[in-house]
């Protein structure tokens, strides 16, 4: 039983629910630090902890906590684990604090933070609160790889800094601003789309084959 | 280098537009913009608020947070900052002007957890800009921000008559739209810069 139920949890956050394409939640940060794949990388990390340790604090005290100043007790118990990345990335990765600037202060407000702590921490246990949180950012974190590696490779010929593509590749300037950012996220977006239509239009015709032929 | 108010204040809506070059408050862009009239109302308290909390949240750090040190407290004290003012705001226009709150009232909360505010106030002191800017940087932001959102409403009450590829409704033509927005945007860029 609890094992199906932590997959259930993977399966929903990693695609059924995955908070970028299906929720478009968290765009924000999802389109401004998708430029190199390493940047993405650290800034999905930091998303995952600090959904997985504010959905764990949340659940923990959510038989205490009045109902009334939940939002603002949430935002606070967001904010503490926001600091706490962003002290460590400033003692241990001072390079990568700088490149990605303003965004570690804007976890606080990253949405799919609050969204699992209101949806799933305020009436779940802490572990598998924690865990909910943590795979959610793991969600996160795929979306935006996938949408950095395209835009690191086309952009740069580059993954993680290592050349893959060679002299011969043409940098595509556009690919490192701003406008690219959108049409990735997108075509994913897009691509995601298609394919649940179409399975659910699948199964709707398998459902329906049933139903006829039960009819009969 | 000292960079003139009014060049920021210009700066702020076309060539580095918050929502367009840096993706700040994209989650209530997307989802308000279905129609003019509430993109407009929402823009408007945005314009608000983010000017006001941009020169509040200027005053709270140098003035307190930076003379004591506690400048790591940074993110709790802006974020606090911003939900008191709405908080207050809120209370203020339901007092004294009924019929404004009624027609801003439903998009305040909504304001709180908006990231362009929290972001431009963190632009704001990463990019070390004084009182001045700082003003010229949150009414430009705001602006800015009313701009891109009334922008892609008007287009998507438009499109909204044409037929779409099934995956691509919704958010993803949001986003597509949004990127040739963004190309259209970067056109100013030869005009004036602040980066």
């Amino acid at each position: 039983m609890a094992s199906s139920n932590y997959r259930e949890i993977a399966k929903q956050t990693l695609w059924t629910d995955n908070p970028v394409i299906r929720q478009i939640l968290g765009i924000c940060s999802a389109l401004a630090v998708t430029n190199l794949v390493s940047n993405t990388l650290v800034m999905g990390i930091g998303v995952s902890l600090v959904t997985g340790f504010s959905s764990l604090t949340v659940s923990a005290l959510r038989k205490i906590m009045p109902t009334r100043v939940r939002m603002m007790a949430q935002t606070l118990i967001i904010a503490f684990y926001v600091i706490l990345v962003d002290i460590v990335l400033r003692a241990f990765y001072p390079d990568m604090s700088k490149a990605l600037g303003p965004y570690v202060g804007l976890i606080i407000t990253n949405c799919i933070i609050m969204g699992r702590c209101e949806a799933f921490a305020q009436m779940n246990k802490p572990l598998i609160s924690f865990y909910d949180g943590f795979m959610s950012g793991m969600g996160y974190t795929l979306v935006l790889t996938a949408i950095a590696i395209v835009r690191e490779l086309m952009g740069f010929g580059t993954i993680l800094g290592f050349p893959i593509l060679g002299d011969w590749w043409t940098p595509w300037t556009i690919m490192v601003m701003a406008p690219s950012a959108f049409f990735v996220l997108a075509s994913i977006i897009w691509i995601a789309h298609s394919i649940t239509a179409k399975k659910s239009a699948a199964s709707d015709q398998t459902i329906n084959k049933g139903v006829q032929a039960s009819g009969n | 280098m000292e960079i003139s108010p009014f060049v920021i204040f210009f700066a702020s809506i076309f060539t580095s537009n918050v929502l367009l070059t840096n993706f700040l408050g994209m989650c209530s862009y997307l989802s308000i913009s279905r129609d003019l009239k509430s993109s407009l109302g929402l823009g408007q308290a945005v314009i608000f608020v983010m000017t006001a909390t941009t020169v509040l949240n200027y005053l709270v750090y140098h003035y307190i947070l930076v003379p004591y040190e506690l400048e790591y407290l940074m993110y709790i004290v802006f974020i606090i900052v911003i939900a008191a003012f709405v908080q207050l705001v809120e209370m203020v226009l339901e007092r004294f002007l009924p019929n404004l709150y009624y027609t801003l009232g439903i998009f305040l909360p909504l304001i709180t957890v908006n990231c362009a505010i929290l972001g431009v106030a963190l632009f704001m002191v990463i990019r070390e800009y004084n009182l001045l800017q700082s003003l010229a940087y949150g009414a430009g932001g705001g602006i800015g921000w009313t701009l891109a959102i009334l922008a892609l409403a008007g287009i998507r009450q438009k499109v909204d008559e044409t037929r779409l590829p099934k995956g691509l409704q919704g958010a993803g033509f949001a986003m597509i739209v949004t990127g040739i927005m963004a190309l259209a945007f970067i056109g100013f860029s030869g005009i004036i810069s602040i980066s």
